[in-house]
């Protein structure tokens, strides 16, 4: 762990809106020039958490320091260093977006001429040259975020904040947003994400925290993460009694369900084992009706770590 | 640049972001104007030889025009305000309002920019309200020292019920509560000086609409142009507008810099 002082420290962090304890004793450490990951379901306080560090909310209890300010005590210092994109496009809509961008720069006080380039560089570094003179009713929800994330940089800022950053988002805008989140902490920026996909945070974070219901309920890398999870299976769906007995006799490592004619085989879901699986049923001879591949998400993570599911109805103790 | 004049820029920004809505969004600045002229043509064309006559020796003998105008002018005033509110309450539910909220913006300066624009553009749509009553025969007598003092006694009204109305905006749950909040602005005047002289007026009306902030402002205005007398109501139209000025500033202040906890979780 580097000696430098981390860009977010925040020890015994306590929300509660009315009698709701929305973020209960959390401590965070992101260091500088790391991407973060705060992962958890709709609901588990991550919004919460990043308004808070972002100087958006104030806290109840807890110290919390950015860039080496205190959020509390010298707010204006914090927003000095941060870039925030929400989860709900912060975006003018009744401004073009250049006017937007430009209107980000003039807050900057990067002054006329330096504004206006800043804007084009950013249009251009996030494919919008083509958009930037239109209202932004003419804007798909790719663009949108986009441009919501240009408006973050304007400032350049050393810690970005980016509250589920491709939720909504088609497959194709999510692996740009992805890359462009690759490049900014490859510039040095500090970056903090929530997202509620493991698939997402496994992709670009160095650290991963599980948020549940308030509590924090793992902290680590991706792979000490998925160490606490079990593993992916294939599941094998049989059109009788006879198949499945066949197929347990020569998969011994499968747990059947005789109820539900399926057997779900460990498997890392690659097709190489896949092929490997598919050879051993050719050659018992066994037609199987269905086979679907399973590999761990969020569910699993949650279901290990704090043995209910993810979805709210499930989890009321 | 110093903390001062960095909140001075920040609020020209903010003002020139509130005429960029202006131009894509006129619709608002049609309504305001809309309302006072609509009511100053139809109380000299329809009602006109009505109220001349009823209006009597109270009037001064003035033509009823001449005593209207002035009492328009304050429901322009008011009718700018209903946008104003309308137009803060909409932007504050904008995205881009919890963004200015993280960055390090002087705080004040997005009011500002909103009260700004908001004046300016209310004392447009007066004088467009005044330019159309000086062309169907409003005839004040006022020489080029009063015509001064009324437009910067008209600009002092704007900038106190525009603070307030900035408040009711920030306050309101919609922008059709906002809207409604500002009724009282809009067709206060009806309760005041503006139409007939509270003289006319039964016991009880008489003195509420005696002692409402309207009546003296109007008869400020009235003064001014037309040099009916004034006596007493130019102090008190003054103590009124420290009032609504301050205490919509204090209000409006206070409602942007609370916990935005509503928009949590």
């Amino acid at each position: 762990m580097p000696a430098s002082s981390p860009a977010i420290a925040a020890t015994g962090l306590r929300k509660s809106f009315g009698d709701k304890v929305v973020l209960d004793r959390i401590d965070l450490r992101v260091d500088e020039g790391t991407i973060f990951a705060l992962l958890g379901p709709n609901g588990a306080g991550k919004t919460t958490a990043v308004h808070i560090l972002s100087t958006y909310l104030g806290a109840d209890a807890g110290e919390v320091y950015v860039d080496g300010h205190d959020v509390g005590r010298e707010p204006d210092a914090v927003r000095a260093a941060i870039g925030v994109t929400g989860q709900f496009s912060a975006v003018d809509k009744l401004l073009t977006g250049e006017e937007n961008l430009i209107l980000m720069a003039d807050l900057h006080h990067l002054g006329k001429r330096a504004g206006r380039r800043r804007a084009a560089e950013l249009l251009e570094r996030f494919d919008l040259v083509e958009a930037a003179g239109k209202p932004l009713a003419a804007y798909s929800g790719g663009m949108r975020r986009r441009l919501d994330l240009a408006m973050t940089l304007v400032g350049s800022p050393r810690i970005i904040f980016l509250d589920e950053p491709t939720t909504g988002l088609d497959p194709r805008s999510r692996r740009t947003m992805w890359q462009i989140i690759r490049d900014l902490a490859a510039g040095g920026v500090t970056i903090f994400l929530t997202t509620q996909y493991l698939e997402e945070a496994d992709h670009l974070a160095d650290r991963i925290a599980v948020l549940d219901h308030g509590k924090l309920v793992a902290e680590g890398t991706a792979a000490e993460l998925k160490r606490l999870i079990p593993g992916g299976h294939i599941r094998l769906q049989f059109a009788g009694a006879a198949g499945l007995e066949t197929a347990a006799r020569a998969l011994a490592e499968a747990r059947r369900d005789d109820d539900a004619l399926t057997l779900h085989v460990p498997s890392d879901g690659g097709v190489r084992s896949l092929r490997a699986l598919l050879d051993q049923l050719d050659h018992a001879s066994v037609e199987v009706e269905a086979l679907t591949v399973h590999t761990p998400d969020l569910d699993d993570v949650f279901f290990a770590l704090t043995g209910h599911p993810t979805t709210e109805k499930a989890a009321t103790t | 640049m110093s903390t001062v004049s960095y909140a001075v820029s920040d609020a020209a920004t903010m003002l020139r972001r509130d005429f960029r809505h202006l131009q894509r969004y006129p619709v608002m600045t049609i309504n305001t104007v809309g309302l006072p002229t609509f009511m100053l043509l139809l109380f000299v064309y329809v009602f006109g030889g009505a109220m001349s006559a009823a209006l009597g020796a109270a009037g001064g003998g003035t033509s009823y025009i001449n005593y209207l105008v002035p009492g328009l002018l304050l429901m322009a005033v008011g009718s700018g305000c209903a946008s104003t509110a309308v137009g803060v309450n909409s932007d504050m539910t904008e995205g881009i309002i919890a963004r200015f909220r993280t960055m390090a913006i002087s705080r004040a300066s997005v009011l500002t920019g909103h009260v700004v624009g908001s004046v300016i553009r209310t004392m447009v749509s007066i004088f467009i309200v005044l330019g159309v009553a000086l062309l169907i025969g409003f005839r004040p007598t006022a020489g080029p020292v009063e015509w001064l003092a009324s437009i910067g006694v008209l600009a002092i009204y704007v900038l106190a019920f525009t603070w307030l109305a900035v408040a009711l905006g920030m306050v309101a749950k919609s922008p059709e509560g906002a809207n409604g909040s500002t009724l009282l602005f809009q067709f206060g005047p009806f309760f005041s000086s503006a139409f007939v002289s509270p003289e006319s007026m039964p016991a009880g009306m008489r003195w509420f609409a005696e002692h409402m902030p309207f009546t003296p402002m109007i008869d400020t205005l009235r003064g001014l142009l037309l040099g009916t007398p004034i006596g007493n109501s130019a102090v008190i139209a003054a103590a009124w507008c420290v009032v609504i000025a301050v205490g919509g500033y204090l209000w409006a202040r206070a409602a942007y810099n609370r916990d935005p906890a509503r928009l949590g979780l």
